[in-house]
């Protein structure tokens, strides 16, 4: 790590050495052929690299490194001493802890779901060539700008079971006999975190699967049109493969961001009504930031990025193996 | 022709976009309305969908309410602005490398550095908690700033990368004829051409920075004069009282600042960050 860094300093200093040696020998006389000190190609790229690497060599690379070291050690306010594998030993033999594995798998299978669902519904509403759009693509952004954090906080007044607006709209229509809290209870809490999730995720999915609608090479429509396809045949046969990309990128994309979704849960239930919302980013939040417990979160998050990068190999693999039975590129 | 609806379709449509846009905006609309609604009205049961009195007042007592509300704002606002700020200064060199020179190791880099993407900061909390802490950084700015960085260099160099592709070769290669040095021509040439580019990539980068600061001010800042708004909003709600109007309207109000600068760029900013999608 360290001899990497250096190397890198090296390189930089010398290139910026090479660059004022070629700016000072700049003047060209036009009568002989000029041989200029130019920075080769590659120097100057890794020069111009420097800067953002060894920021996320040491903001990133470093504490992924130091995650995995702490994983196998005791370590919390105390101090540390290396304990083998017995945190992941504990992980594999808690039940809560498969408990709460499965939670943010069903969590983001769930989600993302909806979401891709939702946004699909949205993209094509959005570009239906009806008056007002421009206005009304503007209006689905604010779920998507504004900080998370911060729209939560809406949410968890419409889910207040005496004073929330939820509540008292399914009080007035007759779905609850009284007052319904919708973040008491274990499943209702679920859902309600999912449906916020959902409104939180599919600005941005809608907006790019309607960019990627809007790609779509008009004539091909045309050429089916003239043919005598409808609408619904259209869209199944030229808009969904033409999209596929977009769709089968912004799931992954989507998935990983559900997966490690904090904000939304943390604000709403903290994990609770008795574990019924603690996903795995949760969980690892509380062991090793709320209870000090570095070591033991260590080996949780170590855990989450294992299974990510499992889950986008595999899902990488199966859409390769897809794309090749069914010759797409 | 071909986009000509039916009257029912058209209907279909219109009740569609309402149905959709409702649950986009629903909570903003709740929150609104709560904010100018009294409290009293607030706490009868059953709910109450109208009160007869509306007025602006929770937006004047929030200040008294939570003395330190002004300052989380600006200290949002600053924090934003510092990481947006930084953030550039990374990326703007390495996009162009990845943009337009050649070197060994270009995509396993550029690839390595997308993945950055599969983390979340809940990650990675344990070991830069202790970063920070060896650095001394810990319940300042900078605690809240040098995470946010990191986070967004990845889709900062993606999204300016694409778009310093799309300029013309040539006028680069018209300044190297005429004897000027790699980094002259980036500074002189490139990055004038550039400027819309760096500014949607700029605006994107605040909008994230504004809106990735409530994990990272939990944990890493105990200070409350520091503290940015999503985590001071908390004050409210540790109240015995929660004052939910005053609540909403200074999350509204926090909010506001994100809110214009995507409406006056929301244009250039869909359209650049959406690029990716349409070039396949």
């Amino acid at each position: 790590m360290i001899r990497q860094c250096c190397r890198w300093l090296a390189v930089a200093l010398w290139g910026l050495f090479l660059t004022e040696t070629a700016q000072a020998a700049s003047p060209i006389r036009p009568t002989e052929t000029v041989r200029r000190k130019v920075l080769p190609e590659a120097w100057f790229a890794w020069l111009l690299l420097t800067p953002a690497m060894v920021f996320i060599a040491v903001i990133i690379a470093w504490p992924l490194v130091e995650t995995i070291r702490l994983s196998f050690t005791d370590a919390d306010l105390g101090g540390e001493s290396y304990v083998g594998v017995a945190n992941y030993v504990d992980l594999m033999e808690s039940r809560r802890f498969r408990q709460t594995v499965t939670t943010t798998f069903y969590w983001m299978f769930l989600s993302v779901g909806l979401k891709l669902i939702l946004g699909l519904i949205g993209a094509c509403l959005l570009n239906a060539a009806v008056p007002g759009r421009a206005v009304f693509r503007m209006l689905v952004m604010p779920p998507w700008v504004i900080p998370i954090a911060i729209g939560v906080i809406g949410w968890l007044w419409m889910y207040n079971g005496y004073f929330g607006l939820l509540s008292g709209m399914g009080q007035r229509i007759g779905l609850f006999d009284g007052p319904y809290a919708f973040l008491a209870g274990r499943t209702s809490a679920f859902y309600s975190a999912v449906v916020t999730d959902v409104w939180v995720g599919t600005p941005m999915i809608t907006l790019f699967f309607l960019a990627a609608m809007q790609g779509v090479n008009r004539d091909l429509y045309e050429a089916a049109w003239v043919d005598g396809a409808g609408r619904w045949y259209r869209f199944r046969r030229i808009t969904i493969p033409q999209i596929m990309p977009v769709i089968v990128s912004m799931a992954l994309l989507s998935a990983i961001w559900t997966f490690n979704s904090f904000d939304i849960i943390f604000i709403l239930t903290q994990g609770g009504p008795r574990g019924a919302t603690t996903t795995l980013i949760i969980d690892t939040y509380k062991v090793a930031i709320g209870n000090f417990k570095f070591g033991e979160g260590a080996a949780r998050a170590v855990v989450i990025v294992v299974l990510l990068a499992t889950f986008s190999a595999l899902y990488l693999f199966l859409l390769n193996k897809v794309n090749k039975t069914y010759g797409v590129k | 022709m071909m986009d000509r609806y039916t009257k029912l379709q058209m209907v279909g449509i219109y009740i569609g976009i309402f149905l959709f846009l409702s649950f986009m905006l629903l909570p903003f609309v709740e929150m609104f309305v709560t904010s100018l609604r009294p409290l009293e009205h607030l706490r009868t049961t059953p709910y109450q969908f109208w009160s007869d009195k509306f007025s602006f007042d929770a937006y004047r007592q929030m200040w008294e309410t939570v003395p330190l509300l002004g300052r989380y704002i600006l200290n949002s606002i600053f924090i934003a602005s510092m990481v947006t700020a930084c953030t550039m200064l990374l990326v703007v060199p390495a996009a162009y490398a990845y943009a337009r020179l050649d070197f060994p190791f270009k995509d396993t880099s550029l690839g390595l550095i997308l993945a950055i993407n599969m983390f979340s900061g809940a990650v990675l909390l344990i070991p830069l908690y202790r970063v920070l802490k060896a650095l001394g950084l810990l319940n300042t700015y900078w605690a809240m700033i040098v995470p946010g960085i990191a986070f967004l260099i990845p889709t900062g160099i993606w999204l300016l990368r694409s778009y310093l592709e799309k300029i013309p070769r040539e006028l680069e290669e018209a300044a190297y004829v005429d004897g000027a040095s790699r980094m002259y021509t980036l500074r002189r040439v490139v990055l004038p051409l550039a400027l819309p580019g760096l500014l949607v990539v700029g605006t994107a980068t605040f909008i994230g920075a504004y809106a990735q600061q409530f994990l990272f001010a939990i944990t890493f800042n105990q200070n409350r004069e520091l503290q940015p708004l999503p985590a001071g909003l908390q004050e409210f709600v540790g109240r015995q009282q929660v004052e939910w109007n005053q609540m909403m309207a200074a999350a509204l109000t926090g909010v506001l600042p994100v809110m214009l600068i995507f409406f006056f760029l929301q244009k250039y900013l869909v359209a650049g960050l959406t690029a990716g999608a349409v070039k396949e």
